[in-house]
């Protein structure tokens, strides 16, 4: 292995990295806010990319309002789901929320095989996306150079919302403790619900690069992709929103490597990962950001 | 004659009778029946075994089918015929033990037993370093495992031929194995429910930090719950492989998990009855809504078959439950002999208000 191919591959895993960060955050912000897992979230990426393939595909919308269109109306599916499947167990035990999250991924999943069908679909990608740019050996694709900018763009926007708007505040305030907010007179369902809107952007986000990156695109396009973004949000601890940053380029590069440095374990790549998820879980589970958790009694 | 004298005489004359049902049932209806019948036995199996870890126990597991996965694969390496095994793994050869030997048809129970211990064996590996988390980290851990499992039996072809699967294994699941094992489930884990062992799991699933306070060894007795449900996750993994005369790695993906986990949502999370109940009704139900993915053709109007139209009805009835009918059709109630008598008892008794109503578990 020579410093190009190495210099190859960072790049590679730093543009998956991005996509899986992207992914993450969604993750990350619903379990800090009601510490439960969005099974869904991976769901919601797939619908992202499918709404922007439909705009552009279907409606002839020029790509870059075809993506923020997308985006709006991703931010507006993971808001019903919160409404309809969500807030109603949201005082049930901790497992029917669970159980809820799983049968709505399925959902997602399933509507999305009957009414676009299992054919993969062909995204188009914009232009500058496919250029591909040559520096001395390496050669980078326009996605791998753009997915990182954009990224880093949105969660720019996004730590901006959180860390500095009034219903960014509100956010933070209900993570921290949900009973204290709601006697602050805050509407803690309409914080949760920007709260999965936002998630439920950038996850969009994520899926209409993912699809540039790769422009195959199938109703359980979304399944692998979520499972390695919530391992980046647990090895970055999860509920933390840098944490999540940082796990997802450290998962991003961690399956890149592993096929560059052992092509022989590359039917491996998601077992890899999972093996990450597990270790993690079991060695250090509030992950590498992460504050522990106090047992309430 | 003591309650529990009696209980135990009725429980052996219903398990005779429900052999002769087998009887009739295998002697009368057809193929297709039988093979309905027998899939709801194994899904009986599968579900109250799945019920102790997450209904009983209250530990929420996403790893049942890694468990089944394990079964099936031994079971099926055990019982593949010698010259199947050779045309399977034509490529590269099979690993030592199992390249030798081949169970015949009367060794088939044993290869069940195996098939069990290992599922149990891989509930043990699973469980001992991820139960000492809760709640959804442990969903995440088993999930983890499960999926590994999968991504294992994928890749070692020496083992599991990879994503092809294994073909031709013979078909010893018949009716009346299956409902030996699915009576043997139902026995063996009411009866550790029943026991101080399952009073405790109920204690740690009902509040885990004050049965920890009154010295229940929490970690011993989630540990005791995950290998039984292990043990009998595997057992009906291997009857499955043994009814298909297939297995591969979709056989045991996370669907079989979700199926299981509609069952005991149904039936109520901790309630045996109602997974017994609605493990039957699943598979009918799934039978019977075959047809919305057939075509369908109303005088000149054709409707094409759409595939995946059952998993998105039954994704909408795990959501509508959660939302609606959280507890299910029994709750954390049983069907108890006590229960089924108190009927007979009262009508006897002409409204003399003498007799206690047992409706919960006896």
């Amino acid at each position: 292995m020579n410093a190009a191919v190495f210099f190859q591959q960072l790049i590679n895993g730093m543009s998956l990295g991005s996509l899986y960060a992207l992914l993450a955050i969604g993750y990350t912000m619903v379990y800090g806010i009601l510490r439960f897992i969005n099974f869904a979230h991976s769901d919601i990426f797939m619908v992202g990319a499918y709404s922007a393939f439909f705009f552009i595909v279907i409606f002839r919308i020029p790509w870059p309002l075809a993506a923020a269109l997308a985006v709006c109306f991703t931010a507006l599916v993971g808001m019903t789901i919160d409404r309809v499947a969500y807030r109603p167990v949201r005082d049930a035990p901790r497992i029917s929320a669970l159980i809820t999250a799983v049968g709505v991924s399925s959902f997602i999943e399933n509507l999305g095989l009957v009414t676009v069908g299992a054919r993969p679909k062909a995204f188009e990608s914009p232009k500058f996306m496919s250029r591909v740019f040559h520096i001395g050996p390496v050669s980078i694709t326009g996605v791998a150079i753009w997915v990182p900018i954009i990224t880093f763009m949105l969660l720019v926007v996004m730590m901006y919302i959180v860390y500095r708007t009034k219903i960014g505040m509100a956010m933070r305030s209900v993570s921290t403790d949900i009973e204290a907010t709601r006697l602050m007179g805050v509407d803690v369902d309409k914080v949760i619900s920007y709260t999965f809107a936002l998630g439920s952007a950038l996850a969009a986000a994520g899926g209409i690069l993912w699809a540039c990156k790769y422009p195959r695109i199938t109703p359980l396009m979304g399944v692998y992709p979520g499972w390695k973004a919530f391992t980046a949000a647990v090895v970055g601890g999860i509920g933390s929103i840098p944490g999540a940053m940082i796990g997802g380029f450290i998962i991003g590069l961690i399956e890149v490597m592993t096929v560059a440095f052992f092509p022989d374990l590359s039917g491996y790549r998601d077992g890899v990962i999972f093996l990450v998820l597990v270790v993690f879980l079991l060695i250090r589970p509030t992950g590498i950001l992460g504050e522990t958790l106090k047992e309430k009694v | 004659m003591s309650d529990k004298f009696r209980n135990t005489l009725l429980t052996i004359a219903f398990i005779a009778f429900l052999f002769f049902v087998a009887w009739l049932a295998d002697s009368y209806l057809d193929e297709y029946v039988m093979r309905v019948v027998r899939t709801g036995l194994i899904y009986v199996t599968a579900a109250v075994s799945y019920n102790l870890i997450n209904g009983i126990a209250g530990q929420f597991s996403l790893g049942p089918n890694g468990f089944m996965a394990l079964g099936g694969y031994m079971v099926a390496l055990l019982i593949l015929p010698l010259e199947q095994k050779e045309f399977v793994w034509f490529l590269q050869p099979l690993i030592w033990p199992f390249r030798i030997f081949s169970l015949t048809k009367p060794l088939f129970p044993l290869a069940l037993a195996i098939g069990g211990a290992a599922g149990a064996l891989g509930a043990l590996i699973v469980g001992v370093p991820s139960l000492r988390l809760r709640g959804d980290y442990l969903a995440i851990a088993t999930f983890g495992f499960s999926q590994i499992i999968i991504v294992l039996a994928n890749n070692l072809i020496p083992v599991t031929n990879g994503a092809l699967g294994i073909k031709g294994i013979p078909e010893y699941a018949n009716v009346y194995w299956c409902l030996t094992w699915a009576i043997l489930t139902v026995l063996v884990i009411s009866n550790l429910a029943n026991s101080s062992y399952g009073r405790a799991m109920k204690s740690i699933r009902d509040d885990e930090v004050a049965a920890e306070a009154m010295g229940i060894p929490i970690f011993k007795h989630k540990l005791l719950a995950f290998v039984v449900s292990g043990f009998f996750a595997g057992v009906s993994g291997g009857l499955m492989a043994s009814l298909i005369t297939t297995v591969s790695p979709s056989l045991y993906s996370f669907s079989m998990t979700f199926n299981l986990l509609i069952i005991i949502v149904l039936g109520g999370l901790g309630s045996i009855t109602g997974s017994t109940i609605t493990a039957f009704a699943f598979t009918i139900l799934s039978e019977a809504l075959r047809f919305v993915e057939s075509p369908i053709n109303i005088g000149p109007v054709h409707i094409p078959g759409i595939a995946g139209m059952r998993m998105l009805v039954f994704s909408l009835l795990l959501v509508l439950l959660m939302v609606f009918y959280r507890q299910g059709l029994f709750g954390q109630k049983e069907i108890s002999w006590d229960w089924v008598l108190s009927h007979f008892k009262n009508r006897d008794y002409q409204g003399v208000k003498t007799c206690p109503q047992k409706t919960d578990r006896s």
